[in-house]
């Protein structure tokens, strides 16, 4: 083995660079395209990450510096932007009123409350007006002056060139658009209904208003009826003479004492933590909820690593025969999809026709996920079904790594089997265990999949909004809270919830950590 | 530990009494184990019943093994059901992947490089680890929303963006497990392949990689069944069926449908569980080892 025939072997870096070339090529591409769309969209703060990311990219990959960034950098932009930024943005969410009412900046508020407040009023101006069509989007053009202009919901309105203007000055021909003509207007009535809800913004500035139309031929500048006041922060209402004033709540609120429905979000303290327990629609069933996260966890993890230990202990036993066979039958339920599994057992548990009440309770027609009990048993149940095997195959593992000779010698010295178990087998399987249990205990206290393919968190506490019920865990009812599926949205005080997540996680892996150490000197 | 009486002499009263001691030691066990069997298995072959049961509704599917169709399964084919098979793969597939490559070269990095900050990112990954993505779901729908408007292809209902946000977890939960096992290979591989002139890339790719295939083997599956079986980011960030995942359209038909979808699902469940468990059992002893290893250890 001589130098040479090494260095022949690992040849020149040449291929390697071309591909390291072409990934960044790649990746300055997308860069600079989301800069650019951030700068259009005047999102600052994606326009600002993004920069800072690709020249940070760029810096690690062509400078000879930085070795351990190079490997390091893709996880963590991931890292950073999909688990700590959310992480930490979870905790800024949670202390304002983010959700339905609240869901934008001020400006946006403003905004959408002098669209809805636009009407056609008597002196409106109208323009010979065309539908046009680009593809799936429809828009209207008019003709002002002379000048055929055109835009759509997204896009305000703008002059085009070379369009053809016909009878009564109505838009014949758009370049880049294809006119619709009136007939097919007159016969198709879901292109009616998009027609006349259509609301094309006359210019950025919402103030402005908007054309609208009825029939399809005229468009009429329809505008607002509230004056926004920007430096005294007020709207108001030119018909009523209500003055809307902005509050510290993020709502506009009129000196008649009435409330505009859209509002902003704002930094609220810590009213949502304080509002968690001390709404009495709300505390009650968060207070459940979270006695039953606790037990729920618990009972999943001591009961699975029971039944698991028991198992372990009966059949790792060298004189049965056919213990692989037993062995891999007893783990099936791990094998299986978690989430199949749920779905599957919440059919089998249906009280009409599950499979379950006919085949073993004699078709009687238990409610095994409509009673409260009985549904927070049988969550239990199916959860220690899914996991035991979990605990069988860690326990199995762990007493074949006893000690043997400690276990001899405390034969010889005439210690029974009962004594050798919990003497010598339980505490060093504990050991060996302690730390799976607890992030198993971590696992459980989040397991939302579980609940929700089960009981959806069901049945529900009577009379409360966000339909949190005896089933349900902190994550689910936070879920349920947060409305990103639908309904009423709280992101602030789901947010906050997840912060109480947070902090017991935090303090169960802190508890861990120490025990784990307590554990291992003890032993 | 046979402590036989010592009145029985004759042969035949031995041989009962060892078969006594063999009931109440071993003997026991092969009947519980029927039992146990059967509480295990039980809802699995249930579900292959219902699977092959022609009526497809959850009344009558107690008749286990009654009647063998295979309609419930060609009536798939009229569904979404392979339109979610494939987003799956697409989805868990990509997740895997990706973690298995940001996951290797980072422990590649905290293993074989010495470098300011070490202790302290590692140290950083071991907390952050603690806390899953999960509990921050409102935080992602925020995030995309917000991404949506600058990148359609990053915002909400785009696979994508839910590979991206499953890539997010990646470092976090699988570093620690290879770290470790790239750890038990010699540093002295390296230093002879660096003395030949080979780059840290070559050391990486050419020597590595393929010395800690093992552990790549797990944390690909791992992530891939990690993926698969969530729930909550998928149907967060998954809005229209033609985008959905096993989990959000079999979701969805069990919750609206229960009875009468049920052979539906039942077909469904047998056809996408099958390759895992087969997988599974296949690679259960490192799995297990894998899940051993990446709990808590720094």
């Amino acid at each position: 083995m001589t130098g040479e025939s090494h260095s022949r072997r690992w040849g020149r870096m040449g291929g390697g660079f071309l591909v390291k070339l072409l990934l960044m090529g790649i990746v300055n591409a997308f860069g600079v395209s989301v800069i650019l769309s951030a700068w259009q969209a005047q999102s600052w703060a994606i326009l600002g990450v993004s920069v800072a990311l690709l020249a940070i990219a760029d810096w690690v990959y062509f400078s000879r510096r930085a070795l351990p960034l190079k490997y390091l950098l893709p996880g963590l932009v991931f890292l950073a932007i999909f688990q700590v930024f959310t992480l930490a943005y979870t905790g800024y969410v949670a202390f304002t009123n983010y959700g339905t009412g609240h869901a934008g900046s001020m400006q946006q508020a403003v905004d959408a409350a002098l669209i809805q407040a636009e009407k056609r009023l008597p002196d409106s101006p109208t323009y010979p007006l065309a539908v046009v069509r680009q593809g799936d989007e429809i828009g209207f053009a008019i003709t002002d002056d002379g000048e055929v202009r055109v835009g759509t919901a997204e896009e305000p309105l703008s002059a085009v060139e070379d369009a053809a203007v016909g009878d009564g000055d109505v838009p014949t021909a758009v370049p880049g658009w294809e006119v619709i003509p009136r007939a097919q207007l007159l016969t198709d009535t879901t292109l009616q209904q998009l027609v006349t809800s259509l609301r094309v913004p006359v210019s950025d500035d919402a103030e402005e208003g908007s054309i609208r139309t009825r029939e399809g031929s005229k468009g009429t500048i329809y505008s607002s009826s509230l004056e926004w006041d920007e430096t005294g922060q007020t709207l108001t209402n030119t018909e009523t003479g209500v003055v809307y004033s902005a509050n510290d709540r993020g709502e506009f609120v009129g000196d008649d004492g009435s409330r505009l429905p859209t509002g902003w979000y704002v930094n609220i303290g810590a009213d949502n933590f304080v509002r968690a327990v001390t709404d009495p629609s709300l505390a009650g069933p968060l207070l459940t909820v979270t006695l039953w996260t606790f037990v729920f966890a618990i009972a999943s993890v001591v009961v699975s690593f029971a039944v698991g230990l028991a198992f372990a202990l009966i059949y790792n036993d060298p004189r049965l025969r056919g213990r692989k066979v037993i062995r891999t039958l007893l783990i099936l339920p791990y094998a299986f999809p978690a989430f199949m599994s749920a779905l599957l057992w919440r059919g089998m548990l249906n009280a009409e026709f599950g499979v379950v009440n006919e085949l073993f309770f004699f078709g009687s027609t238990i409610g095994w996920l409509s009673d409260p009990v009985l549904a927070r048993l049988a969550v239990v149940f199916v959860n220690v079904w899914l996991s035991y095997p979990y605990w069988f195959l860690v326990s199995t593992g762990a007493l074949q790594a006893l000690p043997a000779d400690t276990l001899e010698a405390a034969t010889i010295d005439g210690a029974g089997r009962w004594r050798r178990f919990q003497a010598i087998t339980l505490p060093l399987l504990l050991v060996a265990t302690a730390p799976l249990a607890i992030s198993s205990f971590a696992f459980s206290f989040n397991n939302f999949t579980i609940i929700y393919m089960l009981t959806e968190g069901g049945p529900a506490f009577p009379g409360n909004q966000a339909r949190l019920g005896a089933t349900d865990i902190l994550i689910s009812a936070i879920y349920k809270i947060s409305g990103v599926s639908g309904g009423v949205a709280d992101y602030g005080l789901a947010s906050a919830l997840s912060i109480v997540v947070f902090i017991v996680i935090g303090v169960i892996s802190a508890l861990a950590f120490r025990q784990t150490r307590k554990l291992e000197e003890y032993q | 530990m046979s402590t036989v009486p010592l009145d029985e002499r004759n042969s035949e009263g031995r041989n009962k009494a060892r078969r006594k001691i063999w009931l109440a030691e071993v003997g026991w066990k092969y009947p519980l184990a029927v039992i146990l069997i059967f509480y295990a298995v039980f809802p699995l072959l249930y579900v292959v019943s219902a699977s092959l049961n022609p009526r497809g509704s959850l009344a009558g599917s107690s008749n286990m093994f009654s009647t063998f169709s295979a309609s419930n399964f060609a009536a798939l084919g009229e569904t979404m059901y392979w339109t979610w098979f494939l987003n799956t793969l697409i989805v868990a597939g990509s997740a895997a992947v990706g973690a298995v490559l940001m996951g290797a070269a980072a422990a590649y990095a905290f293993s074989r490089f010495r470098f300011a900050g070490r202790r302290l990112s590692l140290t950083s990954l071991l907390i952050i680890q603690m806390f899953p993505q999960t509990i921050a779901f409102v935080a992602v729908f925020l995030l995309l929303l917000a991404l949506g408007e600058v990148v359609p292809a990053l915002g909400i209902n785009s696979k994508l963006a839910l590979i991206a946000v499953y890539l997010g977890g990646a470092l976090g939960s699988n570093t620690f497990l290879m770290y470790g096992f790239f750890n038990t290979i010699p540093m002295e591989i390296d230093e002879s392949a660096k003395m030949d002139g080979a780059s840290h890339a070559q050391i990486f790719w050419r020597l590595i990689m393929p010395l800690v295939a093992p552990i790549l083997a797990v944390v690909a599956l791992l992530a891939f069944i990690s993926a698969f079986g969530d729930f909550i980011l998928a149907k967060i960030v998954l809005v229209s069926e033609d985008n959905w995942t096993l989990a959000v359209g079999m979701y969805q038909w069990v919750s609206n449908q229960l009875t009468s979808r049920w052979g539906l699902f039942a077909a469904g469940v047998v056809l996408a569980a099958l390759p895992v468990l087969a997988l599974f059992l296949s690679l259960q002893r490192y799995i297990v080892g894998g899940l051993t290893a990446g709990s808590v250890k720094g």
